[in-house]
């Protein structure tokens, strides 16, 4: 039926050749509308990450002209211990961010309630995700503080003395992540919910008739439903974790002498501080080759998808 | 039927324990933030006699939220923000229908490239934009003015927003489209009287999540902006930890007032907000 009405549409179309405009406006309508958001993105986004990648193969103070050295950033950036010292508290970073996901879930089972009360509870479990990481460093750099905060007042209650979480070098990374992990892990947690909401009653059901219970119910009944959730609440986990940078500036700024920075903040401190933007470019060129594989993997996840349900 | 199951049918113990459990978590879940509220009502006394945590000698409450607007440049900053934010969530909205409309509605060459552009734009570090846009706004003349950090927002948010949109609109009765065309009706039409009335909900919840993403945001105001006239609170509350070390009452209360708008925004839209950030979380 559909057929029919829409080769009687084309026929009065061609029979009506109207202006240029109405003969083309169904493919230039489509092309205005990218058109503004396209080139700025391209502007914006798409031509700097280019002029990143071409600046990391020169020297250049920002200023003065600049001065081709190839390969040579990346040669002393592989011999550079603060570089190592970045790249290493990175992976740390993304392990330990793996446990949000983990806490988020466990968070979403506790609150997967219907009782009086718990709509409260839920949004106060959620605030820490729209809190500004500033507010973030700045709540624990209080929290941590090793004479008046209020974890020493917690050391000291039992006895213990407080360590100086962010000025030891041994500590001050896993203080960091521990609060990065207070955001991560409610937005895990609202990731899950939103996926326990969505389980199937019937997939449910038949295991509890079966005599699913305890953890082999939610190994094999729930936590294979929670696949959608689980993909989301990974990628932004390690997108997160690679990308930290807020927190490390406001709490430590890389320190003490170095031992806190990340390749994002050690990439900022070159360009701002040091003006070696070549170097700096050099750095943000190795931390996106390292997303880009995370990256490349989403997307061949979510464009296989989507061709699925196109077709 | 519900997983977990409901609390409601497990035995009595475990019914009277549950809200105690939940109470004792979300106590150390939220104690950072208790303690930076309690600081923020201390007078300057207290601290100097060490009274961090005791009974504080008197609540200043009213004194401390004060002198962050009188004393620092706090409420500036705040205004700030407010130019950079409001602005950049309306021009999100509009790229963001336009764009997501046509990749939602239109099949082209190209069509799933641009998708994975959007994508990957929207996950890649900050620092390998950093150089050259920073370079791009001086040579524009925007630096250290709110368009600079409007204008990079609004791009960078666009690519995000626009899946969003484009997800929405794809998920539209097709019928709706197969009418119009039928119809005639023009493809500006159809956008302004059939997707723009439709995609209301899609762009409430997106307006909230570009709202708290640009207020937070705290690498582009510092690589963007210098003057205390132009930075937004992220960058402003950063300095003012620099000049206030030991004042932790007045850190504290300017801390507790640069988390209130997001946390309001949060506590009135809060379904949109959570059906914005889990739109992708649901259905595979």
């Amino acid at each position: 039926m559909t057929d029919v009405l829409r080769a009687s549409a084309v026929r009065t179309a061609t029979r009506r050749p109207g202006s240029l405009w109405r003969r083309h406006r169904e493919w230039i309508t489509p092309v205005l509308l990218l058109a503004p958001g396209l080139i700025l993105f391209l502007l914006i986004i798409v031509i700097p990450t280019l002029q990143s990648f071409r600046l990391s193969l020169y020297d250049w103070d920002g200023i003065g002209p600049m001065s081709w050295v190839g390969l040579g950033n990346y040669s002393e950036l592989f011999a550079d211990p603060q570089f190592l010292t970045s790249l290493k508290n990175n992976i740390i970073w993304l392990i330990l961010f793996l446990l949000a996901p983990v806490g988020g879930l466990v968070l979403a089972l506790l609150v997967n309630q219907k009782v009086k009360g718990i709509r409260l509870a839920k949004s106060l479990f959620f605030m820490p995700l729209v809190l500004a990481p500033v507010t973030v460093g700045v709540v624990y750099s209080w929290f941590y503080d090793p004479t008046f905060g209020m974890m020493a007042l917690i050391f000291n209650a039992f006895g213990a003395t407080p360590p100086a979480i962010l000025s030891d070098p041994d500590l001050v990374t896993f203080g960091i992540v521990a609060a990065a992990l207070w955001p991560q892990v409610a937005f895990c947690m609202v990731l899950f919910l939103a996926g326990l909401n969505n389980l199937d009653e019937d997939v449910l059901g038949a295991g509890r008739v079966d005599g699913a219970r305890g953890f082999p119910m939610f190994w094999h009944v729930v936590l294979p439903q929670l696949r959608a959730a689980s993909f989301i609440a990974l990628t932004v986990t390690v997108i997160g974790a690679l990308r930290s940078f807020d927190l490390i500036a406001i709490m430590t700024q890389g320190g003490p002498y170095g031992s806190s920075s990340v390749l994002a903040y050690q990439m900022y401190e070159q360009a701002i501080f040091s003006y070696r933007m070549g170097y700096a470019a050099a750095i943000a060129t190795v931390l996106f080759g390292v997303m880009a594989v995370f990256i490349i993997w989403y997307l061949s996840r979510v464009v296989s998808a989507e061709a699925r349900r196109d077709r | 039927m519900s997983y977990p199951i409901p609390v409601q049918q497990a035995r009595p113990a475990i019914r009277a324990l549950y809200p105690v459990a939940i109470v004792v978590v979300l106590a150390l879940w939220l104690l950072p933030l208790v303690a930076i509220t309690v600081t923020s009502i201390r007078s300057a006394e207290d601290l100097m006699v060490g009274n961090y945590w005791g009974w504080p000698k008197s609540f200043n409450l009213f004194e401390n939220y004060q002198a962050v607007f009188t004393q620092t440049a706090m409420a500036r900053f705040f205004f700030n923000s407010l130019v950079i934010t409001l602005p950049t969530v309306f021009f999100v909205m509009i790229l963001s229908t336009m764009m997501g409309f046509v990749l939602a509605r239109y099949r082209f060459r190209g069509n799933m490239l641009l998708f994975a552009l959007l994508i990957g734009g929207n996950f890649i570090p900050h620092q390998i934009l950093m150089i050259p846009v920073r370079d791009f706004m001086l040579k524009i003349g925007l630096y250290d003015t709110p368009y600079a950090l409007i204008l990079f927002h609004t791009v960078f948010q666009t690519g995000f927003a626009t899946l969003f949109m484009r997800n929405f609109i794809a998920d539209l009765p097709g019928e709706l489209f197969e009418a119009a065309r039928v119809e005639g009706t023009s493809p500006w039409q159809v956008l302004w009287h059939i997707v723009t009335p439709l995609v209301r909900p899609a762009l409430a919840a997106l307006g909230v999540l570009i709202f708290t993403f640009v207020w937070n945001d705290y690498f582009w105001a510092l690589v963007l902006t210098q003057a205390d006239t132009v930075r937004p609170v992220t960058a402003g509350l950063a300095t003012l930890r620099g000049q206030y070390v030991t004042a932790w009452n007045i850190i504290s209360a300017a801390t507790v007032l640069v988390a209130i708008p997001p946390v309001l925004m949060f506590f009135l839209m809060q379904r949109h907000f959570v059906a914005g950030l889990t739109m992708g979380a649901v259905k595979g």
